[in-house]
């Protein structure tokens, strides 16, 4: 019973990486139709930040952690700004051609002006503490990890729901034009919707921080890969959908630790992927998939 | 207070509208009339600011060449356009609380969505549910509803009765020609040439782009040869 109390706490933990991550790229694509695949390098960004605060301002973990937010959003809405813009009523594929080439840009500047090694940043101990409850043991970053993502959600959902912005965003992934043609300005849905990634993309750069305690030119690539694949599961472009992706895919993980034996554990990711390539087999479109927005009812 | 001249329509490579002059008064209802292909969808989107074209669009004095999507709005062009185009997924309230969304007069909002919900109480019961779930016809009026959140000065109709059962078509005129006899400016893109013609005060006949017959309602309805260009009955 422990055991299978200590494996859903895991689960919960990946999930809740893997939910903030897949919640940044669906909100982004739920309104342009752009797949970021440079989300990975905001992730970096916050990263690298941690690194040059510790280092040059302050080794106070609090400061490091909203500098690297911070950080995660302004590179989110100056990516944005400089380079998503320009092509946003552009074919599909110059979006997605556009997300591979920052990507590869920015990966290379942390290669060129930082370094090609991993940097280590150890601000973070204090999410590592071990917490006994009976016989099962967690980490302070557990904790911290679950509870930070369902405020995240929660915040979000409100902001959402509740503020004239939240359902002007929600409209926008309906029907962009038509929002504009309520003379709600694209720049600012856009920009917002670029800086509530990168907050997101912020906070999992902490989480992913404190497990790694380094980071490097391709940190964000892998995380960034799986926030695909859970919002592929989910459903592309549902907000509910890429939240109920990544716990799934954290939980089909951990569930895959456990099963296999240990002989088979190099071929975690293979199992994964081939529960994942099921679950589209059954629903191809993602388990929550978003309406098409037809307009009307002719 | 709108004026259109030799104005020229295009869908990428394609000129849809070729050089068409069209004015609208203040407190006016002018009529597009003609069939489908006639470009009337294409002038009013031209109006909106979501179609390129080419000649002048002017608003109360000013060029609109410049002026963006959003701006066009707010100088007060509401469109309440073909096919509807709600938000299928936000709730009715959610739907007129976006047309508001350039006013920041929180409590005349609130009372403008109450005049709605009292006016079309259909809409008020299902305030809180997914606007996809109306009817044709409830989605016809909450579109109407949403435009006129905004306060416009003018109100571009693109086809309001279309697809709509011929009772509801005569709630939607009968909306029309309320917001007609309260003063607000319409140009009203139709098919249906009777209602349009007995709302109008100036029709314009639009076929292949041109424009190929205007005046008053009365030209059009006394002359069997126009009526039967329009309605396609001999």
């Amino acid at each position: 019973m422990d055991y299978a109390i200590q494996q859903i706490l895991n689960a919960l933990s990946f999930g809740a990486e893997y939910a903030l991550l897949a919640l940044g790229l669906a909100i982004v694509f739920s309104i342009m139709g752009l797949v970021n695949f440079a989300h990975g390098e905001i992730i970096a960004a916050g990263g690298y930040s941690m690194f040059a605060i510790s280092a040059l301002l302050t080794g106070n973990p609090w400061v490091v952690i909203v500098g690297a937010l911070i950080v995660a959003v302004l590179t989110s809405v100056l990516l944005e700004r400089l380079a998503f813009r320009p092509v946003r009523y552009a074919d599909p594929a110059t979006g997605l051609l556009t997300a591979f080439g920052v990507s590869m840009i920015l990966q290379n500047l942390f290669l060129l002006l930082v370094s090609p090694r991993p940097i280590a940043v150890t601000n973070l101990y204090f999410l590592n503490w071990p917490i006994e409850i009976g016989s099962v043991q967690i980490s302070t970053l557990q904790i911290f990890e679950t509870v930070s993502t369902a405020v995240a959600i929660t915040v979000l959902v409100l902001f959402l729901r509740m503020s004239s912005f939240g359902i002007a965003m929600r409209a926008a992934s309906l029907d962009f034009e038509m929002v504009r043609l309520m003379g709600i300005k694209a720049n600012r849905v856009v920009a917002v919707a670029f800086a509530v990634s990168g907050l997101l993309a912020g906070l999992a750069c902490i989480f992913i921080m404190a497990r790694r305690g380094s980071v490097d030119p391709t940190f964000g690539f892998n995380p960034v890969l799986k926030a695909f694949v859970a919002c592929v599961v989910g459903g592309f472009g549902s907000l509910g959908g890429a939240v109920l992706g990544g716990f799934l895919l954290g939980a089909i993980e951990v569930g895959m630790l456990v099963v296999l034996p240990q002989s088979y554990g190099g071929m975690k990711e293979a199992f994964v992927f081939g529960i994942v390539a099921l679950i589209l087999v059954w629903r191809p479109n993602g388990i929550l998939s978003p309406p098409v927005e037809k307009g009307d009812k002719l | 207070m709108l004026e259109l001249t030799h104005l020229k329509v295009f869908h990428g490579p394609i000129e849809a509208v070729h050089g068409i002059s069209i004015t609208v008064q203040r407190g006016q209802c002018v009529s597009l009339l003609g069939p489908n292909g006639a470009g009337k969808t294409s002038t009013i989107s031209a109006i909106a600011g979501i179609a390129d074209y080419q000649g002048s669009i002017r608003f109360q004095g000013a060029d609109l060449a410049a002026i963006s999507v959003e701006d066009r709005q707010r100088a007060g062009i509401a469109l309440a356009p073909e096919g509807r185009r709600i938000f299928s997924n936000l709730t009715v309230k959610e739907n007129l609380l976006i047309g508001a969304a350039t006013r920041h007069d929180r409590r005349a909002v609130r009372s403008d969505i109450n005049h709605w919900f009292e006016s079309f109480p259909v809409l008020g019961e299902r305030r809180d549910q997914s606007a996809g779930t109306l009817s044709g016809g409830e989605q016809q009026m909450l579109t109407i509803a949403r435009a006129l959140m905004s306060k416009p000065q003018i109100l571009l109709l693109d086809e309001p009765s279309l697809g709509l059962a011929p009772l509801i078509c005569q709630q939607v005129f009968r909306l029309i020609k309320e917001l007609k006899s309260s003063g607000m400016t319409i140009l009203l893109v139709e098919q249906n040439v009777r209602d349009a013609l007995d709302l109008a005060d100036y029709v314009y006949l639009l076929n292949s782009g041109h424009i190929s017959n205007e005046g008053d309602h009365n030209v059009f309805g006394n002359d069997a040869n126009l009526m039967a260009e329009l309605t396609g009955i001999h």
